[in-house]
């Protein structure tokens, strides 16, 4: 489609204009909001105990996600690029489910299971808590990572074929070999970048730990957490700010690798 | 010595091999050679172990390796493709086998070391297999294969992802390669030329069987069926005779069992002349004489000549 100048400047223009009303204005506020009283007041709000304890806990959340969901992802990917079975069609549906389900769902879904009253609640009657505690809220942010690396490694494993895993066979490569030395390598940008997608996703889930955490501070309450019953309970403004900018931080630092990795995979 | 026995395979509803048995004498370079579809790469993949077959047996050396993953069927494979491992080296491709054995490094570098230099990359080492060339990229492939001391090299249409110039240099180089090394070879292609200008044995496959097996020679001169004669070389039908068109006479005079033809073109090929003639049935043939033969008949267009077969190769057309 040819444009003319004027028409592709002001397209141009137009999209710009959208981004910054729309993204950078409420993100560029927060920041100002944040910094107008100095430093030494930022930092004040961001290290009080309960603060220090969401970072701690989403990061901590962050930690046992990722390995789980790249150790699920590289299995299932590996079924559903390689492998052909009855209920093929049915996994690739299922795992795309959480991408559907709203957060909010999965957090009542998980009560149902794991609360005092659900199928599984003699767990919780035993004395291992689950919801309202650590494991029901890492149960839960899995399941709305859990198509990253699927999605992320499935099409690179399409794309590099069988014939390099063929050919190691042929050289009397094992299994496992063939996987660290053939497989793993050359899916590697894919893998990192569905690890990327999954810690950011990780750090922002919001609606499904509403539900299964309690937000108690201190003890069962993210950064996200945070930042809400800052705003709303406390009606603490300031602290939701600040809250915010390290969310922000934490995302950012996602998102340049994110660039970065993309970057190194176009190469690959 | 390789033998497969009553090897069948299905594809789903596609039969890819029916009932297939083969002999492979060690030493020796047999090619497979078929039209696309006619189960060639299927037969070598199942040797290799690559694929499983159906029903039937396959032994490598006396001893049956139907079951065998390809790990431990001594085997080297050649894809069309290369399937160069792309994230390493060119040193590390041809290590790789050896890496795995968890052979003392010395003695890889030194094999790695041997095997570039008899394939032509000994510079070549420190690069990865995008900066390489085609050709250089199979050669690599060769040398990997080649690195674990195979029984048995399979190469499943090594040449054919290569422009025809390379194609026809590593042609050239894989037979004498073969002269040095003596590796039992198994080679897959859809070309005759290629197939009789390497091969000592020839495997003619056609829709899911062998048609025939035999040296290049054999198979030109006694073909066992008018398709393994005509996949092997150009094919006249005189009446109801299968011919090769230098095996046809032309004369000017009428003789018992000659066919009456008119020249339609004449078309001067260097020392060869190919002669396009219409026989009175209404059938095109053409025929191939030496200039001399075309001088000392002078042909042209419009003569009526007659036609018959010079003995060689004929089949009677089903």
């Amino acid at each position: 489609m040819a444009l003319s100048r004027t028409a592709r400047l002001s397209l141009r223009a137009l999209a710009l204009a959208y981004l910054f009303v729309l993204v950078m204005v409420p993100l560029g506020l927060i920041l100002y909001r944040t910094f107008e009283h100095g430093l030494a007041d930022f930092w004040a709000s961001i290290t009080t105990p309960a603060a220090i304890s969401a970072v701690q806990l989403s990061l901590l959340i962050v930690a046992i996600v990722v390995p789980v969901n790249v150790a699920f992802g590289l299995v299932t990917a590996l079924a559903l690029a390689r492998g052909r079975f009855p209920g093929r069609g049915l996994l690739q549906a299922v795992v795309d489910l959480p991408f559907a389900v709203s957060p909010v769902i999965v957090g009542v879904s998980l009560i149902l299971l794991w609360g005092v009253n659900g199928w599984f609640g003699g767990i919780a009657r035993a004395g291992f808590q689950i919801i309202f505690s650590l494991p029901g809220m890492v149960l839960a942010t899995i399941f709305v990572t859990l198509p990253f690396v699927v999605r992320e490694v499935e099409p690179v494993l399409h794309e590099v074929g069988e014939e390099q895993e063929q050919a190691a066979a042929t050289l009397g490569a094992r299994r496992w070999q063939t996987f660290w030395r053939i497989t793993l390598p050359s899916i590697r940008w894919g893998l990192a970048y569905g690890v990327v997608l999954t810690v950011a996703r990780a750090l922002g889930e919001f609606g499904a730990l509403m539900v299964v955490s309690g937000s108690v501070p201190g003890e069962s309450q993210t950064l996200t957490l945070l930042v809400h019953a800052r705003y709303i309970d406390d009606h603490n403004v300031y602290g939701a700010y600040t809250a915010s900018t390290v969310l922000m931080a934490l995302a950012l630092v996602a998102l340049l690798l994110m660039t970065m990795l993309n970057r190194k995979r176009e190469e690959a | 010595m390789i033998t497969v026995h009553g090897v069948s395979k299905r594809f789903g509803d596609y039969v890819a091999l029916d009932d297939v048995s083969l002999e492979v004498p060690d030493g020796s370079l047999t090619a497979l050679l078929g039209p696309s579809g006619s189960g060639k790469s299927t037969l070598l993949r199942i040797i290799g172990g690559l694929e499983a077959p159906d029903a039937g047996r396959v032994e490598i050396h006396g001893e049956d390796a139907t079951g065998l993953p390809p790990q431990r069927r001594g085997i080297g494979f050649v894809f069309q493709h290369y399937a160069a491992f792309k994230h390493m080296t060119v040193y590390d491709n041809v290590a790789f086998g050896l890496t795995v054995r968890k052979r003392p490094k010395q003695e890889i570098r030194e094999r790695v070391e041997e095997l570039l230099g008899i394939v032509g990359l000994a510079g070549y080492a420190r690069r990865y297999p995008n900066q390489l060339s085609g050709g250089q990229r199979q050669r690599m492939a060769l040398a990997r294969a080649l690195a674990v001391e195979p029984r048995l090299l399979l190469l499943d249409e090594p040449f054919g992802a290569l422009d025809a110039k390379v194609r026809a240099e590593l042609r050239e180089w894989l037979r004498r390669l073969h002269e040095e090394v003596h590796v039992t070879t198994l080679l897959v292609t859809h070309d005759q030329e290629e197939a009789m200008s390497i091969a000592d044995r020839i495997a003619v496959m056609d829709k899911a069987r062998i048609e025939q097996v035999g040296s290049p020679r054999e198979l030109y001169d006694r073909p066992a069926s008018p398709f393994v004669m005509g996949f092997l070389g150009p094919v006249a039908r005189l009446g109801r005779q299968l011919v090769r068109p230098h095996d046809i006479t032309i004369g000017s005079e009428a003789v018992d069992g000659a066919l009456e033809a008119m020249v339609s073109r004449v078309i001067h090929l260097g020392f060869e002349v190919r002669v396009e003639l219409m026989l009175t049935s209404g059938e095109a043939v053409s025929a191939q004489v030496t200039r001399t033969e075309a001088d000392e008949l002078e042909l042209r267009r419009g003569d009526i000549v007659w036609l018959r077969s010079a003995g060689g190769t004929a089949l009677t057309a089903s």
